[in-house]
């Protein structure tokens, strides 16, 4: 399969792939884990359990009736310690579930192997997997999946590019459990009714490519193709995959679904191969750790809730004093304020840094020099962009379409003079939404 | 199981990552670019190049400094853009031209074009090329007394006149012959003579990405078309002949690679470095062909220095691979 003759604009952001050599490693049982309510874009959930409460492996311990959000579930068998209250990473308060565990790991009577015929049957089987975007974004997979136009979409896109630096947990996923991800493109495909799918990888990874060509060829889907992407950032945009594979321009606020598509993450695929194999909701999940502040980087398949600090131990601790850490890559992860926070569902990367690699770069005067037009998937002007922000022109952030950032952080990061554009982009659509444009 | 906990994070907005390439590299590797030019000059005028370059560099720098520390700002000499400034000043005089002169021109640069106007990034003209017209209209004599060439033996003379200045005066066939232009064996300011020394450090950097070959291309390409179709109707010697003269003659290629290319005081969208470079193009040819003076490439740059605000109006607006408002109704 080749690539479209044209490409979007990228960037080489380096790979700093250290971890795809590493064997993901199970992390044991850590004495507490804290399960957050709110591990998805929408509405939190609220506790099912109390105080006090013992529970068990795969147990629902938080959910609404909000239409857009997905359950949560106890990834450990133990005691409701205390349900408790801590600062997000956005500066909002998360409610937690503190749980004492008992090492046991039993598992919850409540899990079955789900038996669906249908489409309805499905979606709803996704829901109560507690499943939602694991690439990053983490919007709650059962409505991804039943996109009002459904008879006009026919395409599964597997998003498996990984192109942020430093993390390999999609690599290793591919290397590991290749057959998941198969298995969950087949059941999405027959219950969507989607006679196309598409497995867009970066071509960095010639192993993961080729053992999934070889499994495909094996099982006779020929239905079913990897598509290599050039190694470039951010060709595992949403929309910069959708173009590259079906060569059709996405715009914001458009989902995937009005250009004929669903595109998922390849972790989110193969939990769905998983959990329609052993019924196991999402309790786990696979990280990369890395970063010059820790001793041993890994591949970690940790319990949701496990305390960052614990991770950072099973990792051999921290070689030096962390002075930045972030919950993602370093393109468009969030830096946390404290290791102790808890590990979420979406968490594809624990990146610790030291205080040399912490340093926020000085700002110097811009120079006109256009990188970051150059830079930009879009096309857009953020050199423009940011003076129209800085001037607090609503109108002008309008014109020259802020609202079509992504934040993928290209334009700062080619930015000779360090201007945080990308993040100037976020600001700016917040002036536009102020003034009701 | 006690152990110390990291509450006290830095927290900053994504990208945890930036390139190596900041202003003070991407002001390297111009420098670098320029070297060839450097060395072509060297051997070409001997020892006065060094000399005159480093007295421009160090005044350049100097006055930056200076400025900076006067008016209480932040120090800003590292970025290496005065260093470049100066060198390309010195590029752009006689090799013969009292240093005290070439230092008013750093003045003039740094000073009154570069920092009064806010520093680098804010100049509305190229700081250089203002100062090279500053030195040519107050010292006229000593910007238009050309050193020979080495290669050029001469009883008696130690200055003549520069290809253009033969071709302003008529004589056609007086003209060097086009290798020696490309080479650089020529009269004329000290970094603009050789040709293939520029087109090097041109090329090296555009593969470097530090410049787009939109204005350079343009720039040289107008040129070329005007005198192929000029002396095509006119009939004064072979029309391709002095079409490839007019390139390799006086400031095309050190315009065209060094100082239409400037981030600052040029366009910053691509279609606008095309429009930039044409711009370029068209009122160097009008005036070598027609004005006064034999060369305009450094008119044509401020002329068109003035032109950017609008040029970058005209083309920044909305801009969006694809078109976005189609699809958005859906």
């Amino acid at each position: 399969m080749s690539s479209n003759a044209k490409h979007l604009h990228s960037i080489d952001a380096g790979h700093f792939k250290n971890t795809s050599k590493c064997q993901t490693e199970v992390m044991p049982i850590p004495d507490i884990v804290k399960i957050s309510m709110s591990q998805h874009i929408g509405a939190p959930c609220k506790p099912l359990v109390a105080k006090g409460d013992t529970v068990k492996v795969g147990q629902k311990i938080g959910d609404t009736d909000a239409f857009v959000s997905a359950p949560i579930h106890s990834s450990v068998s133990g005691t409701v310690k205390a349900i408790e209250t801590q600062r997000s990473a956005v500066g909002g308060n998360d409610t937690l579930v503190v749980i004492e565990t008992d090492k046991k790991q039993e598992l919850s009577e409540d899990i079955k192997v789900p038996e669906v015929s249908d489409l309805a049957g499905f979606v709803h089987a996704i829901r109560e997997s507690g499943l939602v975007g694991l690439g990053g974004a983490s919007f709650p997979t059962h409505i991804k999946f039943n996109p009002k136009n459904m008879d006009e979409v026919d395409t599964l896109i597997v998003n498996a590019a990984e192109c942020e630096p430093f993390i390999t947990s999609d690599h290793r996923l591919m290397l590991e459990d290749t057959q998941d991800i198969i298995d969950g493109m087949i059941l999405v495909m027959k219950y969507l009714n989607l006679s196309k799918g598409f497995i867009g990888i970066e071509d960095n990874k010639p192993d993961a490519i080729a053992k999934l060509d070889e499994m495909l060829k094996a099982r006779g889907h020929d239905n079913i193709k990897t598509f290599p992407l050039p190694a470039r950032y951010p060709k595992g945009a949403e929309r910069v995959m959708i173009y590259e594979i079906t060569g059709k321009h996405m715009a914001a606020g458009v989902l995937p679904a009005a250009l004929g598509v669903i595109l998922s993450n390849v972790t989110s695929i193969a939990f769905v191969g998983q959990y329609f194999r052993n019924g196991i909701p999402l309790v786990n999940k696979r990280m990369t750790v890395d970063g010059d502040a820790v001793t041993t980087p890994k591949n970690v398949l940790a319990p949701i809730g496990t305390i960052i600090a614990d991770v950072m131990e099973f990792c051999g601790g921290y070689k030096n004093p962390p002075k930045k850490i972030l919950m993602g890559g370093p393109m468009m992860g969030r830096a946390i304020f404290s290791d102790q926070m808890p590990i979420v569902k979406n968490n594809n990367a624990i990146l610790a840094f030291s205080k040399k690699k912490a340093v926020i770069p000085e700002e110097t005067a811009c120079i006109n020099c256009g990188r970051c037009h150059e830079a930009c998937p879009f096309g857009l002007i953020p050199t423009a962009l940011a003076d129209a922000y800085e001037a607090r022109d609503a109108e002008k952030l309008q014109d020259l379409e802020v609202m079509q950032c992504m934040e993928c952080g290209s334009c700062s990061f080619v930015c000779p003079a360090r201007r945080p554009l990308g993040f100037m982009n976020k600001l700016g659509k917040g002036v536009v939404k102020e003034a009701g444009l | 199981m006690e152990r110390q906990a990291y509450n006290n994070l830095t927290v900053a907005s994504a990208p945890h990552l930036v390139t190596s390439l900041d202003t003070t590299r991407t002001m390297g590797y111009v420098l670098l670019a320029l070297v060839p030019s450097f060395l072509v000059s060297t051997y070409v005028f001997g020892w006065k190049v060094i000399l005159l370059t480093a007295v421009c560099v160090i005044a350049s720098v100097g006055f930056e400094y200076l400025y900076n520390v006067i008016a209480h700002k932040r120090q800003t000499v590292q970025d290496l853009s005065a260093a470049v400034t100066g060198v390309l000043i010195a590029f752009n005089v006689p090799s013969s031209l009292p240093v005290w002169m070439a230092v008013v021109g750093c003045f003039v640069a740094i000073v009154i074009v570069k920092q009064l106007y806010g520093g680098l990034g804010k100049n509305v003209a190229n700081p250089t090329i203002v100062a090279r017209i500053v030195l040519f209209v107050s010292f006229a004599t000593q910007m238009t007394s050309w050193p020979l060439p080495i290669t050029v033996k001469v009883a008696d003379a130690t200055t003549g006149p520069t290809p253009l200045g033969i071709l302003a005066e008529g004589s056609v066939k007086d003209l060097p012959s086009n290798m020696e232009m490309f080479l650089g064996f020529i009269g004329g300011s000290l970094g603009e003579v050789s040709a293939i020394a520029l087109i090097i450090g041109g090329v090296f950097l555009i593969a470097k990405k530090i410049i787009l070959p939109h204005t350079p291309i343009a720039f040289i390409g107008t040129v070329f078309v005007i005198a192929l179709v000029y002396y095509g109707f006119s009939g004064d010697g072979n029309a391709l002949q002095m079409a490839v003269f007019h390139i390799c003659a006086g400031g095309v290629m050190l315009g065209a690679f060094f100082m239409a290319t400037d981030y600052v005081t040029t366009p910053i969208m691509p279609k606008g470095k095309i429009v930039f470079g044409i711009g370029c193009g068209i009122i160097t040819m009008a005036i070598r062909l027609w004005g006064a003076y034999p060369e305009g490439v450094s008119f044509s740059i401020l002329l068109m220095n003035i032109m950017t605000p609008l040029i970058d109006n005209f083309f920044i607006k909305r801009n969006v691979v694809g078109g976005v408002k189609k699809n958005a109704k859906k």
